[in-house]
Order: structure tokens, then C-alpha cells, then sequence
């Protein structure tokens, strides 16, 4: 009896804590929207911002970029091939990138590169009490650590995931072309008769901010709400990586289903 | 690592992440295809549309000429109606037809017109009188079956009424 009592009180407490974990999370997002202007009155911070998230993380996108372009083009040829229509190989890698796999594996690289360090720094600011001794000398530390961190991440995610679509679309002509021998004119051709730019390349953008706002958020939320302990900053940061995943491979779907559902 | 130097490299990155977009949209995706000419509009009514989709090209001799720019139904004569953005340079006679036609065997499909020999020409908002439907390929084929299906019969039948004649 008493562990059943337990064990529902457990599930409540599961309940109560989600509920709690996602209030708190909307906050957090609406405090630092409701900050925000310090982006504009100091550019600079959110510059540095962008320099630390983005140009570090170029290297290991525009790689995963490319080699993702080169698995496409082999796959894709091997299908395409049996149908005798290998020339749609450059439209099968470009849709794929622009559509999905460009914002999907940009954003995964993402949380597990710039959004764990992000985790990192901040809980380890908490840590070492200087959140605390902000707080001390009047600098509010929302608006002076985390909305530059926020800003840097949404106007970085776009650039990178446009990056990855560039080089892995490369990648796959580099495949396609250069090592199989599909007809480069109709690799282009077909590729551009059928990215339509409004409906594949800008829903691609835009599916790629809403994933730099979640991963970035989430990163910021779990190193905000870090134990301030080594343990607890390294599980924060953890957390960061599995819910920074799922909250994007999930929105995917979402948005997939709204935006190309016709 | 001074401000200077930062600003430099995020500029650099941002500038990255515009010519990434940029060949994107020009080199993989069909913005080099809209032009901006001036273009004026034609309608066309077709008993059956079959695939044809708003921005299908609209081609003559296999050039483009023209896009499709909205499909509807006229609920008076029963007839799908769609809407053609012209290009200003292309003109054509008053009594050209315009056909749906597919490319390939299972392309796309694109409107063709084929030029009449009036002296007018086609002008804003006027019709195109002479059209011709898309093929449907199932009643081609349930037409070529039951033809088929007919000869059969009858040169089965032929013979099966000869022979009860037979003692």
C-alpha cells in the first residue's frame, strides 16, 4: 500500500515538475524577449556573441555539410539508377538539404557544439557566484549575460544551416559530377526546375530560426537552472544536448506537417 | 582578441551565410527563372486541366513565354479556367490555341500555344478560343482496352454463331 502511494506520488510530482520546468522556460523566453533592447544599445556584446557560437562552429558544419552532400549523391544515385533518371540526382540532393536535413542536422550539430557550452559557461558563472555578485553591483544578468547569448545564437543558427545547404549541395555535385559522371548541366537544370524558392529554400530558413530560438533557449534555460556544483553543471549540460535534440527533431515534424503538408 | 577584430570576423560570417542564401536561391533554387517583364494576362478554358499547377511554364516551339498564374473553376460553364501571365515581348494572334501538354512521359505539364494567323493580336484579358484538354493517360488506355476488348468479342462471337448452324 505504502508503495503504491509512493509510486503515484512519484508520477504526481513527475506531473507537477514538467509543468513547472515549462512555466519557467516561458518565462525565462519572455524576460529575455522583454530585454532585448540592450541587443541594439550594445551591439557589440551580441557580436562577440555571434563570433563565439558561430565562427567557431563553421568548421565542423561546413564538414558535416560536405560529407552529408557526398553520402547524399552516392545513396541518391544508387536509387535513381534503377529508374534510369539520374540526372534528378541534383534535384533529390537539393530538396533534401533545403527542406530538412540542412536545418535538422545543422540544429543537432548546434545543440551538441554551441548549446553545451553555452550550458557550460553560464552554470559555471552561477558556480562561481558571479551571477550572484551581478546581481550585487546592480548588472541585471539576464539582460547582460543571457540575451546577448540568445541573440548570437538566433541570427547564427540561419547563417550556419544556409552554410551546410551550400556545401552539402557541393558535395553532392562533387559526386554526382565529378566522380560518377552525371551530365553537370542537367544536375543544375533539373535541381533548379525544381527548388521552388519560396516554398523549399525560404521555409528552410525560416524552420531554421525557429530551431536556433529552441536550442539556444533550452541551452540558456538548463545552464540558468544549473545546480551550482561541478555535478550539476555537467548534468545541465547533458540535458542540453537530449532535450535540445528532441525539442528540434520534434518541432521538425511540426513544421514539416504545416509547412508542406499540400 | 580587440572589437575590431570580432566585428571583422562576424561580418565575414554573416557575409558567408548571404552568399550561401544567395546561391541557394539563384544557383539551386528557380529565382533566376522569375522575371520581371512586364507581362499581360490571358485567360484559357479547358474541359480537363489534369495536372497543371500555378506556375507551370507556358511554353511556344518549346520557349517560355509565359507562366500560369492562377487556375479556377467557372461554375456556369462547368469549365476550368486558367489564368496566363504573358510576357509583354511575345505576342500572338488573336486565334491561337493553347493545348496542355506534358513533357516527357511522366514531366511535368505546361501549356503550349500554337500561333493562328490572325492579324489581331491577343490582348489584356482576353480568351483564348481554341484549347485542347490534357490527356489523361487511364482513359486513353481504357479506351485503347475496351476496343480491343470489342474486336475480340466480335471475332470470337462470329465463329461461336457459326457453329450451332452446323448439324
Amino acid at each position: 500500500m505504502n508503495t503504491l502511494v509512493r509510486g503515484i506520488g512519484r508520477l504526481g510530482g513527475l506531473v507537477r515538475g514538467s509543468i513547472y520546468g515549462l512555466g519557467a522556460f516561458t518565462r525565462l523566453f519572455a524576460t529575455i524577449l522583454a530585454r532585448s533592447g540592450i541587443a541594439l544599445k550594445r551591439p557589440g556584446l551580441v557580436s562577440q556573441q555571434i563570433h563565439f557560437i558561430g565562427n567557431y562552429s563553421l568548421l565542423i558544419i561546413a564538414v558535416s555539410g560536405l560529407f552529408v552532400g557526398f553520402v547524399l549523391g552516392l545513396q541518391g544515385y544508387y536509387t535513381l539508377n534503377r529508374y534510369g533518371s539520374e540526372e534528378a540526382l541534383g534535384l533529390l540532393v537539393a530538396l533534401s538539404l533545403t527542406r530538412e536535413l540542412g536545418p535538422v542536422v545543422t540544429a543537432l550539430l548546434f545543440a551538441g557544439r554551441a548549446g553545451t557550452s553555452l550550458t557550460a559557461e553560464i552554470g559555471l558563472m552561477k558556480a562561481g557566484e558571479q551571477l550572484a555578485a551581478m546581481e550585487v553591483m546592480a548588472v541585471d544578468p539576464i539582460r547582460r549575460v543571457l540575451t546577448p547569448r540568445f541573440w548570437g545564437g538566433v541570427i547564427a543558427m540561419p547563417v550556419l544551416a544556409a552554410v551546410f545547404s551550400m556545401v552539402g549541395i557541393i558535395g553532392g555535385w562533387v559526386v554526382g559530377v565529378l566522380l560518377i559522371g552525371i551530365d553537370s548541366g542537367a544536375f543544375w537544370s533539373q535541381m533548379q526546375s525544381g527548388v521552388d524558392v519560396f516554398n523549399d529554400v525560404l521555409n528552410g530558413v525560416l524552420k531554421s530560426v525557429i530551431f536556433g530560438i529552441a536550442v539556444t533557449l533550452i541551452a540558456l534555460y538548463e545552464g540558468w537552472n544549473a545546480k551550482p556544483t561541478p555535478e550539476g553543471v555537467s548534468r545541465a549540460t547533458t540535458r542540453t544536448v537530449v532535450s535540445g535534440s528532441l525539442a528540434v527533431l520534434g518541432l521538425d515534424f511540426l513544421l514539416t506537417a504545416l509547412m508542406f503538408s499540400n | 582578441m580587440t572589437r575590431e577584430k570580432t566585428d571583422f570576423w562576424v561580418g565575414l560570417f554573416v557575409l558567408l551565410g548571404i552568399v550561401a542564401l544567395v546561391f541557394l536561391a539563384l544557383r539551386a533554387g528557380n529565382l533566376s527563372s522569375f522575371s520581371l517583364a512586364p507581362t499581360y494576362q490571358v485567360q484559357a478554358r479547358f474541359d480537363n486541366l489534369g495536372g497543371l499547377k500555378v506556375r507551370a511554364p507556358v511554353k511556344s516551339s518549346g520557349v517560355v513565354v509565359g507562366r500560369v498564374s492562377s487556375i479556377s473553376f467557372d461554375n456556369e460553364r462547368y469549365q476550368a479556367v486558367a489564368t496566363l501571365d504573358m510576357e509583354s515581348q511575345y505576342q500572338f494572334p488573336d486565334d491561337s490555341s493553347a493545348s496542355i501538354l506534358t513533357s516527357g512521359l511522366l514531366g511535368e505539364q505546361y501549356v503550349g500555344i500554337t500561333p493562328g494567323g490572325d492579324d489581331k493580336m491577343l490582348a489584356q484579358n482576353s480568351t483564348i478560343k481554341y484549347t485542347q484538354s490534357a490527356v489523361v493517360l487511364e482513359e486513353l488506355i481504357s479506351k485503347f482496352l475496351y476496343s480491343s476488348a470489342s474486336k475480340e468479342g466480335t471475332a470470337k462471337d462470329a465463329p461461336a454463331a457459326a457453329t450451332p448452324a452446323k448439324p
